[in-house]
């Protein structure tokens, strides 16, 4: 029997990690994307705007059509939902973000990652998510044999659908895609001490962002906080100025391929999940690294 | 060396002193053991630095300066001016409201405790007053409050980091922050090394000085430190409007509430709110939970909000303008955890378990610096200058440490945190613990127990009402001073004096010092001639290296080296300690389990005595200070021809087990003599008084010299002993104090309540001005109590040079009014029977 | 209006994940307890929504009696009733969870909306918000950073790249939250006190068998990193710049 993947759209990379698991449990079928290395391609005809149920519906016509013996979704916002309709509408039990599986037993993300449950799915057809940024993603082209279909929709299936778009523009350096970014804890003290990490930031090009503690005191906006409820970020570099790098912090920063922890305490749970560390205050750490900087280019 | 942070530390394989814990204490430590020129000094915390997360870390971090307690007042004193000297302090003043007159009453008396250690910027201050200060509050809630200005709000993190600092610079500390002590060692009784997560230093001190977790660490080295983490709750509320331009972290007094065990500071911007209401929440230390695993820090708890509900209301109550505005929310709220002792006092000095390990634990910010310096000098010096008797490791009997008996003192202690606490207040917990032979007869005749040194004493009997009447006794009016009293101790005393009586005197602590080094061991501690016939009983001060007291007690000398100590219970394991300290070629050991005492006095004594055996005991065949052993009957009874109380009598030791035969023989022989059973309230209090007899821990302790206790009598013995250098210049001096007896010459108040002061009064003249001696020692009464035979209420103070003369006219300060008293007696002449008579009666034994 | 929000009871966790003995749930010993961060938006946008409207704020949780403690603090910062789903202590899947919500909530007077969390902090299953719209037949829109409420529409806004979607359902609805749709204020001393007072009403329903049945906990990896230590102090920004060389982010 074949495993249905149901393709997220708006995140390619996503869409492949989570096929890296579909891959495991069989042979893929994919609904919604025709672009990937598979040998069968489901694409349903919808209306422009995003509807959570029109897309439950047309997987659960894909599910009619395939009979799969699993159905696999990236653990997007929108994999996870359409999934969650398709649970609900069929009673039948989901496990979100998962990072394998084998037979009926999952292994699943808890706590932004930093716990793993291990769980059994007792159901005729498992529905599953991927976790984010755990599994490689499956690379290359495909020329999937297409199958487009027009899904049956009600007008309930559309009650809920996006009507407006409305555009912003973000001011400065993106948090999610930043290359750098330097990031303020409950160390920082205040929000008035934030400035010598904004100045270090404007010199890297850097994103400013902090920890939940911050939020919570009103020093920086939560656009800015990172972590489990935050953004969760992916630079090259991620400093963590007096962040003490409680689970909810690290679940946000844990992508980062460095980190750089400045911290008074050499046993802060952070060095646990940094690369570098400097020890000490970052009030005094903070603006000489700025200074080196300052010197280094001018030489 | 040069490491700030201590964070990568490597560690020197040896040192001097390895103190453990970075927290107030162990920071203030190593500075002052550099100052006194220590070197080569290491200190190690687990956790991170500045904030290691102890309780220092969590410390709401203001002084009130005032205790009742001298100790405890004078460690404050002298922390508050080294966190000014450290720039540290800000002085914003408390008030201490009181909601109910008998907290006022409490109020004015602590009034007269300020006034007793020195703190003269004090006030009881009307509501009206209190709102000018405090504009926030409902002064309608209150009735009056005690104001100091001196109470301050410290950084005990920075005055902390500075101190280290500077032992950092002098070159004398290495700093290792991030370092878990692994093990401490200990051979042949002594600490050895320590053992951490970073290797071992070699090392023969080790003091311990990390709050909370000390038990734990003592137990590494088989020693114990009985203490208890307890949570204290605190929030902070804030944004408060009123607080909006605050330049500074506080610049309103802090209130203490002291009826509902609350306080309320400013904090920048936001207000503080503490208690000390709750039940008390105690921990274990294996339980508190590492750095990581702590969600704030290790000491920080989660709050328990239902524990704190009722303290909301009343903060609301009382400052209804910020706690009940809807503006200002909770922003934090935590169970701190904190230090709690079985007697609420700190845990200090070097343990009697392990030599070289020392104890730094249990001590709050506010006498953090002092207790620092003060064990510095203790472990350079030998002695600390504020005498620290009553948080000396030693204390401990060991009873007192099992863990059920800290909590639940600690459990007791902890809403009298900011209770009224009368000072002779019996605690309720874990008893009774220890229970002489005679115990089961005493109860029978009601006695009334007191509890010392765990051991539960009559303090009167019941049976002995009628002679209240018989007596014309007299009962005190006001309920503070009736409380934990009876007019039956005053009816004791005197049907003592006529007749004679018993007293279980089983909580005694006995130690015999044996061996061939035993004559130079107690000569080496105690001030008197030692050297004495067999068969003689000394009574001798011990004294501290500067000449002070270190304490007071008996002597027997068995045999050529053989030597028995009995002294009092609530001293004893400490003296245990110091003679152990002091022995060479000698055994010190502890037999005070394995007899137990019955105290005969009166003038009938030697007639009952001489009815239970045919051993001669007249004047000429048992004389005074000296005992034997006599044949009681069957009973073979060591007897010891003593007085406590001023009377002709014997104290008589037998085995424990053999103790109620003992009571039984005497109390038959004695029955048609008339004798009675008399409770610790004769014995520690009126007997005493009359004659003028000081106690240790009373009159007696290391901040006055024997000179000035009027117990210089006889030649100073030639060979040396502990502080015999200083007692011979202390002779060669004019003593700036000496200790007097006074009376009370009217008792009246003005409201018409007689009023009778219980001890910790200031000395004043009539007009209120206080008596400062040469050494800038204040006038206090150091113990008070009746004197029946005399028909007065009888105080015991130290006063100035030019005061202490017979006749001087001058006042006590009681709850707020000043009662005129006068010098009876300068030096150490009984008021009562000053001759002696009673004591050496040769009295001839009926045939 | 009527609203309800759901909560959940969880621990505040430290920096170290510590497991129970038998690895089914968190050591929690040493740990206070809160909703997730999600709900607590959730319950402040709920009140701000009944602030602006009037009417009545509900909060249900799902959870040990313990929970309570949870609905008082949520009492507190403005909702006006609860309801304790009681459970034995136990975990509840997905499927059971919500069906005991939608049974609570037939129970009740119908309310104008329904608040989840986008996912719990713990478990993070996704999905509970979706089963009880379903079961109750009603629309839901997840994952909001903006919510306002005019003539029985919900106006409800995403976050996504480039701007925010806007959704438009009319009431009764269901709609999750993510943290950042408002900053939830800290409840003051008489907030507090009066939430002693309001009704918390309990539930005690069976526990029905698990269809995602959890085996374990693990905690995943190994000892972690060991970081390099670059120095201490100040004295170590030139190591610091040479790592960002390194990285080429200098």
């Amino acid at each position: 029997m074949a495993v249905l993947l149901l393709a997220d759209p708006g995140d390619d990379e996503l869409t492949r990690q989570a096929l890296t698991l579909a891959q495991s449990l069989g042979e893929v079928e994919v609904v919604g994307s025709a672009a990937l290395p598979v040998a069968r391609a489901h694409i349903p005809e919808l209306p422009g705007a995003y509807a959570p149920g029109a897309w439950a519906t047309a997987l659960e016509e894909a599910i009619d059509r395939v009979s799969p013996s699993a159905v696999v979704a990236p653990g997007t916002n929108r994999g996870n939902e359409v999934l969650a309709h398709v649970a609900a509408r069929r009673d039948l039990p989901f496990a979100a973000n998962c990072t394998a599986a084998e037979g009926d037993v999952l292994t699943r993300v808890r706590w932004g990652g930093s716990l793993l449950e291990e769980a059994r799915i007792h159901s005729s057809l498992p529905l599953l998510s991927v976790a984010p940024h755990v599994l490689p993603a499956v690379t290359g082209e495909g020329a999937p044999e297409v199958d487009a279909f027009t899904p049956a929709l009600s007008d309930s299936d559309l009650a809920v659908q996006v009507a407006e778009h409305v555009e912003e523009t973000v001011s400065g350096v993106s948090l999610a895609e930043a290359r750098v970014v330097v990031s303020g804890g409950r160390g920082v003290g205040s929000a008035d001490g934030f400035g010598i990490l904004e100045e270090l930031a404007g010199l890297l090009d850097a994103a400013v962002g902090c920890s939940r503690v911050v939020t919570s005191a009103g020093w920086r906006p939560h656009t800015d906080q990172v972590g489990q409820t935050g953004t969760k970020v992916s630079p090259d570099l991620y400093i963590a100025c007096g962040i003490s790098g409680a689970t909810q912090h690290i679940a946000g920063c844990k992508g980062a391929k460095k980190i750089l922890a400045i911290n008074t305490d050499a046993e802060a749970p952070i060095l646990a999940s940094a690369d570098y560390a400097v020890i000490g205050d970052l009030t005094e750490i903070v603006p000489a690294i700025t200074a080196e900087l300052r010197k280094a280019r001018s030489q | 060396m040069n490491d700030p942070s201590g964070a990568t530390s490597s560690l020197p394989p040896a040192a001097r002193a390895v103190v453990i814990g970075a927290g107030i204490v162990g920071n203030s430590l190593v500075h002052h053991l550099a100052e006194l020129g220590w070197t080569d000094l290491v200190l190690l915390d687990k956790g991170p630095l500045p904030n290691p997360g102890g309780s220092t870390g969590h410390a709401s971090n203001f002084i009130f300066p005032v205790d009742h307690s001298r100790e405890m007042t004078a460690l404050t004193a002298d922390s508050s001016r080294q966190y000014e000297d450290l720039g540290v302090r800000i002085e914003c003043g408390g008030i201490e409201v009181a909601r109910t007159e008998e907290r006022m009453e409490e109020l004015r008396r602590r009034m007269s405790s300020a006034a007793s250690w020195g703190v003269d910027d004090v006030a009881i201050v009307t509501p009206a007053e209190i709102k000018e200060l405090v504009p926030y509050i409902d002064e309608s809630v209150i009735i009056g409050g005690f104001h100091t200005k001196s109470v301050s709000v410290v950084d005990s993190l920075r005055a902390g980091t500075l101190m280290r600092e500077r032992a950092q610079e002098a070159g004398a500390l290495t700093v290792a922050a991030n370092t878990e002590v692994l093990g401490i060692d200990v051979e042949h009784g002594r600490v050895r090394r320590v053992r951490t997560t970073r290797g071992d230093v070699e090392t023969e001190i080790v003091v311990i000085a990390c709050g909370v977790w000390s038990p734990r660490l003592a137990r590494m080295a088989g020693a114990s430190i009985p203490l208890t983490p307890a949570v204290h709750q605190m929030i902070d509320i804030g944004p408060v409007p009123r607080f909006a331009g605050a330049k500074s972290a506080i610049e309103f007094p802090i209130v203490r509430d002291m009826d509902t065990n609350m306080y309320e500071r400013q904090d920048g911007s936001g207000l503080e709110v503490g208690s000390y209401a709750h039940r008390p929440i105690l921990h274990d230390p294996d339980e508190i939970p590492s750095v990581e695993e702590a969600a704030l820090s290790p000491t920080e708890f989660p709050f328990t909000q239902d524990d704190f509900a009722e303290q909301m209301e009343h903060a609301l109550e009382l400052m209804p303008e910020i706690v009940g505005d809807e503006s200002v929310g909770i922003k934090y709220a935590i169970n701190g955890l904190l230090s709690l002792t079985p007697d609420g006092m700190p845990v200090l000095g070097e343990t009697p378990e392990a030599g070289g390990l020392w104890a730094a634990s249990a001590v709050w910010v506010k006498e953090g610096p002092g207790v620092g310096r003060a064990l510095a000098q203790w472990m350079v010096e030998g002695e600390p200058e504020i005498e620290l008797q009553s948080s000396d490791v030693a204390r401990f009997h060991d009873c007192q440490k099992s863990v059920a008996h800290v909590k639940a003192r600690a459990s007791e202690h902890f809403n009298k945190t900011y209770g009224i606490v009368h000072p002779g207040e019996q605690w309720e917990s874990d008893r009774p613990a220890r229970l002489s032979p005679f115990y089961h007869q005493a109860r029978d005749l009601g006695a009334v127990f007191y509890e010392t040194a765990g051991w539960e004493r009559p303090h009167w009997y019941e049976s002995n009402a009628g002679l209240v009447e018989e007596y014309g006794v007299e009962g005190r009016e006001a309920e503070w001073d009736s409380r934990w009293w009876s007019p039956v101790i005053n009816a004791e005393h005197l049907a003592m004096r006529d007749r004679a009586a018993i007293f279980d005197l089983t909580a005694f602590c006995v130690f015999d010092v044996v061996g061939p080094g035993a004559l130079d061991s107690v000569q080496r501690v105690a001030m008197r001639q030692m050297d004495v016939k067999h068969g003689k009983v000394v009574y001798t001060p011990v004294l501290a290296p500067r000449g002070g007291f270190r304490s007071d007690l008996t002597i027997m000398r068995l045999s050529d080296d053989h030597f028995r100590v009995v002294t009092g219970g609530a001293h004893g394991m400490a003296d245990l300690k110091w003679f152990r300290d002091h022995a060479t070629d000698a055994q010190v050991v502890d037999l005070t389990s394995s007899w137990c005492t019955l105290g005969l006095w009166g003038p009938r004594a030697r007639d009952i005595l001489a009815g239970t055996t045919s051993d001669d005991v007249s004047h000429e065949g048992f004389p005074f200070a000296t005992f034997r052993t006599i044949e009681m009957g069957p009973l073979r009874v060591m007897a010891s021809r003593i007085s406590y109380v001023g009377d002709l009598g014997w104290e008589l030791y037998v085995p424990i087990e053999e103790g109620a035969r003992l009571w039984e023989t005497v109390w038959e022989a004695g029955e048609p003599h008339g004798v009675l059973p008399a409770g610790i309230g004769v014995y520690g209090t009126t007997g005493r008084l009359e004659k003028c007899y000081r106690a240790f821990g009373f009159e007696l302790d290391s901040e006055y010299d024997v000179v000035e206790a009027g117990m210089a009598w006889g030649k100073v013995k030639d060979e040396d002993f502990v502080g015999r250098e200083a007692h011979v210049r202390h002779r060669e001096q004019e003593p700036a104090a000496l200790m007097c007896t006074l009376t009370v010459d009217d008792h009246t108040s003005s409201s018409g309540v007689k009023r009778y002061p219980l001890g910790g009064e200031p000395i004043q003249t009539r007009d209120g001005e206080p008596l400062v001696d040469a050494r800038g020692r204040r006038s206090f009464v150091t113990s008070a109590g009746a004197g029946p035979s005399v028909g007065k209420h009888l105080l015991m103070s130290y006063l100035p040079a030019e005061h202490a003369r017979e006749g001087n006219e001058l006042a006590v300060l009681y709850m707020g009014e000043r009662y005129p008293v006068t010098v009876a007696v300068a030096g150490s002449t009984p008021v009562f029977d000053p001759g002696n008579e009673r004591v050496k009666a040769a009295g001839a034994v009926p045939a | 209006m009527r609203v309800l929000v759901c909560v959940k009871r969880v621990p505040l966790t430290g920096g170290r994940m510590v497991l129970t003995e038998d690895d089914q749930a968190l050591e929690t010993r040493h740990l206070g307890f809160t909703i997730s961060p999600h709900e607590e938006c959730g319950v402040e946008e709920a009140v701000r929504l009944v602030e602006q409207h009037g009417g009545e704020v509900t909060v249900l949780a799902l959870g040990p009696p313990e929970a309570e403690e949870q609905i008082r603090d949520t009492l507190a910062i403005g909702a006006d009733r609860g309801i304790l789903v009681a459970t034995d202590g136990g975990e509840w899947d997905p499927q059971a969870t919500a069906a005991a919500i939608v049974a609570a909530v037939r129970a009740e007077e119908e309310f104008d909306l329904i608040v989840f969390g986008n996912e719990s902090a713990d478990s993070g299953n996704y999905q509970v918000g979706i089963r009880v719209a379903h079961a109750l037949g009603r629309p839901v829109v997840t994952g909001l950073k903006g919510l306002s409420v005019e003539d029985g529409v919900a106006r409800c806004e995403q976050e996504v790249p480039g701007g925010r979607d806007v959704y438009r359902v009319p009431l009764p609805a269901v709609v999750s939250v993510l943290e950042g749709i408002n900053l939830p204020r800290y409840p003051s001393v008489p907030a507090k006190l009066r939430a002693r007072s309001k009704p918390v009403e309990t539930v005690s329903p069976e526990r029905p068998g698990a269809r995602l049945e959890k085996l374990r906990l693990v905690v995943p990896g190994g000892p972690g990193k060991q970081a390099e230590i670059l120095g201490e102090g100040a004295g170590a920004a030139p190591a610091v710049v040479n790592v960002m060389r390194e990285l080429g982010v200098a």
